[in-house]
């Protein structure tokens, strides 16, 4: 705890919004309640969620050391900042910055709290935030006061809540948008920060804009709400208005986002946008956290059903002055450059020359770039981010954004100040050429950091850059532009779905030890604001996946017909091929002394050491479940295969007979005689794994379960492809979950 | 002044020879024996950030770190927790934690011998900007403390003190003795 905390709300009294100061107020104070006992941890859990303070790896007070689960004697004892959650342990602080936008003082302020707080580190978010790291509860009041005197609030950054707003990095000069949205972006930020209605979700909101429906920037396509630019003409004059989109997500299971709206004007946004917002706090799932995002009420009730209670709310609201007030200017929004516009440096065949190829991109305004700054992993250094604050101050009138590829985008950078501008980023270590391309890796914190994490998205996305960096000339430059996204588990922070290579961490067993693997998502689209989702095509070890990607790189440049992109490819080659070309990459070297394959990149602990202990009698019951097992996959997979030809009703059977085989895997371990009936195998599978919670992630709990009983209950229906598509993604993870559950059996307890 | 979070880096001799990998594993048996004093408890490796904490072991009241910040590598004690005493004790605990951190690693056989201290020059670092803000006036409040401290230190040899000024860093000082000293006679020099 810093010497220094009693004395910031004195240091800053005056500076801070009195509203949000009195917010502080109250979270300091929650804090003094819950160490004398006299706030509920649960509640003040969500209270501190929802201001950003999140978490973090380790929080039980357990950590496997590589040979021993090892007790963490943290000195707080028996006090709690949340259910198993030890008051000592270091969170995760998230930073909301809507639409990404900063000024230099803020990047100065960001720089000092990660140093003092967090570890030097600050890292940018899949969704526009930042995070550090390694923060104390204790801490954050000082923290969040700091932020507040720059205008920066960590309300509602986490918990049930209106998440960041996230917009297009490019607004207001990218010559392919609509319109700027990034005024409406902050008045909806602005508007839902906060506002009663969205106090009560069941689980959070994630809104996002887009300028084009074309490009990737806004990824509206895989949030909640998703609001993209578009105009059409009234009476001879061209109006403004949004595509509005609701109910896509990405998770364990990704949804498209429906289209609610195809013109939405500016007055209605954020009316619109409230009534949504009470439909979900109305009618969303509250109790089930599994099925509470949007996405499911939406899907439930289907996209009209859905629009209607919408409408029939809105007719209810009360007039709000802030629903034209907050926009009507939003016409006139225009951000100015400090510097005249420039003629394009000369373009060099060196380092120089390749930054300006990657990292600068042409504005719709003559003479300007918009200018990446692309970031390794997401992580910038406090050092760094001062200098970023003088370039920007420098070059620009501080026009700098975050983007959902982890990087920064400075704006309005003059064409003639590139060259200086590139020495200045040069000289801190952020004049990496590469933004954009196939070296320019997303992936979230993962087993590093994340409680949720199971294989090390950072370790392999440093292995991957490391091989990487330095070779794009030996790249075909069809290889170039592919985009690679880890996410450490299912959960797909790190966007993995809309990857050309995704991959997101699950475990196996081999040879009776854990090892860390990930699954190969190949398919994905990032253009069209994240249109199309990739599927998953096998699990390898994660040492082997620097394999993957040559192998399957290799193989689109050999064939890849004319200006064929990696998605089509993926289609028109087919998933059975390159699984096969894959194939030797799920199997464990024929030396298995070299014990590196059984560790995690970036983490010599051997992979969860725990999972050693093999059972006495595991002996044949272990080979016939793996080979069940192994078996479901490929099943599976053959379903995979039947959905790829369109056979939607196939691709559903063979995907629910393979849950059903995975299923009837673990039943065989205690029961043998279980039959191939589909009634008797979920019977017993609920009474041997649900009921005894033997199947529950430790996180996601029986979410993977219900996905068979669901799967069940439905089993009698027709399939169409979208239902299929949804059933895949449902098998594999309920198969993911029958290996998880396999691993644990057998372990030590606390492993 | 009451100084509290004391940093001090012990830079390194020939920091391009030094290969940070191995140090991870180092770092993870350091939380698997719990060989310091404070409580350890993760290792966070930033190797692939430019001129930044390098690879960090994170603790409860302290990090350990090898960190390369302007790409100045140093073995680094970073003190979080607040401690009792006068400034002396806590630039001598903050001193001797980077002291001892420093043997073990240069014994470390996983290293081969390639971290050493270069003997003669380190860092303080103050990291709470309200308790001291990197400005004249710390500077001359908190230079007898560092001069009496460097003095115990270097046992009488000549040193100098350099201050880095950018206002928006964290106060930070660099003591340089005119000749080498091990580790372990620091160590001594500090407990005698």
């Amino acid at each position: 705890m810093k010497a220094s905390n009693p004395l910031w709300r004195e240091q800053l009294s005056g500076q801070i919004p009195e509203g949000l100061a009195r917010e502080l107020d109250i979270f300091e104070s929650e804090i003094t309640l819950r160490k004398q006992g006299k706030l509920d941890e649960r509640l003040f859990a969500e209270t501190r969620l929802r201001r950003g303070v999140y978490g973090q790896r380790y929080d039980n007070g357990q950590r496997h050391d590589g040979r021993k689960v090892q007790e963490i004697a943290y000195p707080s004892g028996g006090l709690t900042k949340g259910p198993n959650t030890i008051w000592d342990a270091p969170g995760m602080q998230r930073i909301k910055i809507p639409g990404g936008g900063l000024n230099a003082e803020q990047l100065e302020t960001l720089a000092d709290l990660a140093e003092e707080y967090s570890d030097g580190i600050a890292h940018v978010t899949t969704r526009q935030d930042f995070q550090l790291h390694y923060v104390q509860i204790d801490d954050t009041p000082s923290l969040m006061r700091r932020l507040a005197a720059t205008n920066i609030t960590t309300r509602e950054a986490c918990g049930n809540s209106v998440r960041n707003v996230t917009a297009c990095p490019y607004a207001g000069v990218c010559p392919d948008e609509v319109f700027d949205v990034t005024p409406y972006s902050r008045a909806l930020s602005k508007f839902l920060l906060g506002h009663p209605d969205c106090q009560n979700f069941g689980r959070k909101f994630k809104p996002a804009f887009s300028g084009c429906s074309q490009h990737a920037c806004g990824l509206t396509n895989l949030h909640d709400l998703g609001l993209i630019a578009v105009k059409r003409n009234e009476n001879g004059e061209e109006k403004r208005g949004f595509e509005m989109y609701v109910g896509g997500g990405l998770g364990a299971v990704p949804y498209n986002a429906k289209l609610f709206d195809r013109f939405v004007p500016p007055e209605e946004l954020l009316p619109l946008a409230q009534a949504i917002a009470r439909i979900f706090a109305k009618l969303g799932e509250k109790k089930n956290r599994n099925r509470a995002r949007i996405k499911f009420l939406v899907q439930d009730l289907g996209i009209e059903k859905f629009k209607e209670a919408v409408l029939e709310e809105r007719k209810t609201l009360a007039f709000d002055p802030r629903w034209t007030e907050y926009v009507k200017d939003a016409g006139q929004f225009l951000e100015e450059p400090l510097r005249p516009g420039g003629e394009p440096p000369r373009s060099t065949p060196d380092e120089f020359g390749r930054w300006l190829a990657t990292n600068t991109r042409l504005q719709k305004q003559a003479g300007y770039v918009v200018v990446t700054v692309a970031l390794p992993l997401g992580d910038i250094t406090s050092n760094q981010l001062r200098t970023l604050a003088d370039v920007v101050r420098r070059f620009t009138k501080e026009t700098v954004r975050t983007t959902v590829e982890q990087n920064f985008v400075i704006r309005w950078v003059s064409q003639s100040d590139l060259s200086e501008l590139y020495s200045a980023l040069k000289a801190v270590g952020l004049g990496d050429p590469g933004a954009g391309t196939i070296v320019d890796i997303v992936t979230c914190p993962g087993t590093d950091t994340c409680k949720l994490g199971i294989s090390s998205s950072r370790g392999l996305a440093g292995e991957l850059r490391k091989r990487m960096v330095g070779k794009s000339s030996e790249f075909a430059a069809s290889v170039e532009n592919l985009h690679i996204k880890i996410s450490g588990c299912f959960n797909s922070c790190g966007q993995h779905h809309v990857a050309d290579l995704g991959f997101y961490g699950v475990s196996r067993k081999i040879s009776g030890y854990a090892v860390p693997h990930f699954q190969v998502v190949l398919g994905g689209e990032w253009d069209h604001n994240g249109g199309t989702y990739g599927l998953p095509v096998v699990a390898i070890p994660s040492k082997n996946i620097p394999d993957v990607v040559l192998r399957l790189t290799e193989r689109f440049v050999a064939g890849r017909t004319d200006q064929e992109n990696f998605k089509d490819f993926v289609k028109r080659i087919g998933k059975a091929e390159l699984k096969t070309l894959l194939e030797d990459l799920t199997r464990p070297p024929v030396d298995q002394s070299d014990r590196s394959f059984f560790r995690d990149w970036g983490d010599p602990r051997e992979y969860s050491l725990g999972d050693l202990a093999v059972g006495e009698c595991a002996g044949e019951v272990v080979s016939a479940i793996d080979f069940d097992l192994g078996a479901a996959e490929r099943e599976l997979f053959e379903a995979q295969l039947a959905l790829e030809n369109g056979q939607g009703e196939r691709a559903g059977t063979t995907a629910f007979q393979s849950m059903l085989r995975a299923a009837k895997a673990l039943v065989k371990i205690s029961y043998p005689q279980i039959s191939d009936e589909p009634d008797e195998i979920v019977s017993q599978f609920r009474t041997r794994y649900y009921d005894t919670q033997k199947f529950f992630d430790p996180f996601a709990g029986g979410k993977f379960a219900n996905y068979l009983f669901d799967a069940h209950q439905k089993s009698k229906q027709a399939y169409t492809l979208d239902s299929s598509r949804f059933l895949i993604d449902e098998a594999q993870l309920f198969i993911d979950a029958a290996h998880s559950c396999y691993n644990r059996m057998g372990m030590p307890v606390g492993s | 002044m009451n100084i509290q979070h004391v940093n001090v880096k012990l830079l390194v001799k020939n920091p391009e020879q030094v290969d940070l990998e191995p140090l991870i594993p180092v770092f993870h048996n350091w939380i698997q024996g719990q060989v310091c004093e404070e409580l350890l408890l993760d290792v966070a490796d930033y190797r692939h950030v430019f001129a930044g904490p390098g690879v960090v072991l994170i603790g409860h009241e302290a990090n350990y770190s090898v960190d390369n910040t302007d790409n100045r590598l140093g073995i680094r004690y970073n003190r979080k927790g607040v401690l009792d005493g006068s400034n002396q004790d806590r630039l001598q605990q903050a001193a001797r934690a980077a002291l001892t951190a420093c043997q073990r690693l240069e014994a470390e056989p996983r290293l081969e011998g390639r971290l050493r201290f270069n003997g003669q020059e380190f860092e303080v670092f103050i990291n709470d900007r309200l308790v001291a803000p990197n400005c004249a006036a710390t500077r001359e409040a908190i230079r007898p403390e560092l001069q009496i401290f460097s003095e115990k230190l270097f046992r009488g040899k000549e040193f100098s003190l350099s201050y880095a000024t950018d206002p928006r860093r964290l106060f930070a000082v660099s003591v340089k003795s005119s000749e080498p000293f091990p580790a372990a006679d620091l160590l001594e020099n500090l407990t005698s």
